[in-house]
């Protein structure tokens, strides 16, 4: 029998001092259909999840799509409005802050954006684009931001003439070069990657993983790396959330959540990750998540994915799980976590 | 890498790409010529332009002057036809082609002025209801939805007969009833670019929303606008010569296309001359400002650089 331990907000230690804490988070979009509106209708988008980030890692959120991670982001970032809950940068919940000083605190936190052919203005040159930033904060001018731009350009490996010609001439992958060097450019303690590199081919991927990896030892950054897919984070992240219908479903280490997931969730999105060697993936035991995400407008009752779960039970029907630290900085969402192993409940 | 060597790439870097991006103009001219219409309107929207600057000299007679000798005398070629007025004379004996070439001045300015106008009113309505939406867009666009419930001849009759005919009144009346298809257009194109992630990018990067609106926004939905505008100038030329066919456009003595249509039309039916060649000037001006507009979309475009 395992032993659960209830903890409130998933901190393992008081002690230590987060990067970036997420109390309590909730996005609920109105979709109430008529003048009148006698019932209200929302979409749950985010729905009470908490997180934190460390500094100077990275927090891979992975999930399907509709799953809130974006939506998450967007409210990190603050181009969303929240619900409910606390965003807590530095010490400082992001959602007290208006106007100037929100403005301000934008310096520190920046993006990094799924497509790169929409992010880039294409009416602006690569030196406005990157300049943008420092213009914006009074950063530097003249000689200084030509300087610092050309910088940037080192930085993310192109070309310095590069700067006076127009994001259409550019491929995918130096466009999102382009676009790292503008989140870079303010020097920002933490960057949201917004699945960055699921518009590039194959063979783009790794060659902007690996560039993200090695300006984050250079610049002392923190990430948080939302992904739709769990081998999109594999390589970068620290630390792995798994979400499902706006909740966090799973998060721990990448260590223990690749060796030992605790929920069923997880462990299906593990076995979806195609096995190149034909014998082992025989071998292997595949556990199929059937059918598609419920609608987050309308979640099913008690657990989340009870609906699409191998192995539920009645009680996760009608009582929701909440997230626990079922191991020592292993937290699940799941009334009957995984055994070591797989596919194989844990005896009640 | 130390300073020395990184100036030295600068200037390396900064001298082969002058080479390589030409100068804004050769890049200009560079398009036109490759466009065979664009170069065809942009010629004889300069001869027309030139034409209206100094209609004083080419005139061959004062515009106005009444020579009862020489009434509906037709173009040079016809029968009867006087080498004096090439393009003939009207009822009263003025000289058709001096009106002609005085009445560009009229209808260029107002046909010009009335689009910049409508334009500046429209683009900015359109910007901020598209940009900012809610509340504000709500209000703005029930505004444009009232204004095109407005029959545009009706308004300018009503608001030229309170105010008198002239040029200045005949602007604002074109230009007020003409915002609201910019501001719609804009609005819709707005609404749609504030959705791409440069626009989010901006945002996170804190970005004022004035900046947002000029730097991101405006030159994404300029290039529609720059065609509808050209197209709408054309438009207006030929509003403001069937208000001036009407007789609450331009007043005599000043003269405008429309003016010399309105003034010929109960002789039109024998004296084909005094529609026809208003008549023309309208309609090549007309066409020459749409080809010109279709050339400066492609030319506001970078990536039609290549």
């Amino acid at each position: 029998m395992v032993q659960i331990v209830e903890e409130k907000n998933n901190k393992p230690t008081e002690q230590e001092e987060y990067l970036l804490e997420v109390k309590g988070l909730k996005k609920y979009f109105d979709i109430s259909e008529g003048w009148f509106k006698k019932e209200k209708h929302y979409l749950r988008a985010v729905d009470n999840i908490d997180f934190f980030v460390k500094q100077g890692e990275t927090l891979g959120i992975v999930g399907e799509s509709g799953c809130g991670k974006s939506t998450t982001g967007n409210l990190i970032m603050q181009l969303l409005d929240k619900t409910e809950g606390e965003i807590i940068f530095e010490g400082v919940d992001l959602g007290t802050l208006k106007g100037e000083e929100l403005r301000k605190k934008r310096a520190e936190i920046q993006m990094i954006f799924q497509d790169p052919y929409s992010s880039l203005n294409p009416r602006m040159r690569v030196f406005d684009i990157i300049a943008e930033p420092l213009i914006t904060h009074h950063v530097v001018k003249g000689k200084d931001l030509q300087n610092q731009v050309y910088e940037l350009l080192d930085v993310v490996g192109l070309d310095r003439s590069y700067a006076r010609r127009y994001p259409h001439e550019f491929s995918g992958g130096q466009r999102q070069r382009i676009g790292i060097a503008r989140a870079l450019a303010l020097k920002p303690k933490l960057i949201i990657c917004d699945e960055p590199v699921s518009a590039l081919d194959v063979s783009i991927q790794s060659q902007i993983l690996n560039l993200m990896a090695k300006l984050q030892k250079e610049f002392q950054l923190t990430y948080i790396f939302i992904a739709h897919g769990l081998p999109a984070v594999k390589h970068i992240s620290d630390r792995v959330a798994v979400m499902y219908l706006g909740k966090i479903v799973e998060i721990t280490t990448k260590e223990k959540l690749f060796d030992h997931p605790l929920h069923p969730y997880t462990e299906g999105l593990l076995s979806a990750v195609p096995i190149a060697d034909p014998e082992l993936r025989d071998k292997k035991h595949r556990i199929l998540i059937e059918g598609d995400m419920p609608s987050p407008a309308n979640p099913p009752s008690g657990c989340r994915f009870h609906t699409r779960c191998p192995y539920a039970q009645d009680t996760c029907k009608s009582e929701e799980p909440k997230l626990m630290e079922a191991k020592p900085d292993h937290f699940v969402a799941c009334h009957f976590p995984l055994k070591e192993g797989h596919g194989v409940l844990i005896e009640k | 890498m130390s300073v020395n060597s990184q100036l030295q790439n600068q200037s390396q870097t900064i001298t082969s790409s002058t080479k390589q991006t030409p100068s804004f103009f050769v890049r200009w001219l560079r398009l036109l010529l490759k466009s065979k219409t664009g170069t065809i309107g942009l010629i004889i929207v300069l001869a027309v332009t030139l034409v209206a600057i100094f209609a004083k000299s080419l005139a061959p007679h004062d515009p106005n002057l009444i020579n009862p000798a020489m009434m509906l005398k037709p173009p040079v070629w016809a029968d009867g036809g006087s080498s004096a007025h090439i393009l003939g004379t009207d009822n009263l004996g003025r000289d058709i082609l001096s009106r002609i070439i005085y009445g560009s001045q009229i209808s260029l300015a107002v046909g010009i002025s009335a689009v910049a106008l409508a334009g500046a009113i429209g683009v900015f309505v359109g910007l901020i209801a598209g940009y900012y939406g809610g509340l504000i867009d709500n209000i703005l666009m029930r505004l444009v939805d009232s204004f095109l419930a407005i029959p545009t001849i009706l308004f300018a009759l009503v608001i030229l007969s309170i105010f008198g005919p002239s040029v200045t009144t005949l602007i604002v009346v074109l230009g007020i009833t003409n915002w609201v298809q910019y501001a719609r257009l804009v609005r819709g194109e707005v609404l749609s670019i504030k959705e791409r992630e440069f626009v989010k990018a901006a945002k996170s990067i804190g970005v004022r929303n004035n900046k947002i609106i000029m730097k991101h926004l405006l030159p994404n939905v300029i290039s529609p606008f720059i065609v509808i505008s050209t197209l709408s100038v054309a438009t207006t030329i030929i509003l403001e010569a069937s208000l001036s066919f009407l007789g609450l456009g331009i007043q005599p003595p000043t003269i405008s296309w429309g003016g010399i249509l309105s003034d010929g039309r109960d002789y039109i039916a024998t004296s084909w001359w005094l529609a026809a060649f208003p008549g023309m000037a309208i309609t090549i001006t007309v066409l020459a400002i749409i080809f010109l507009g279709d050339w400066l979309r492609d030319v506001l475009d970078p990536r039609a650089n290549n």
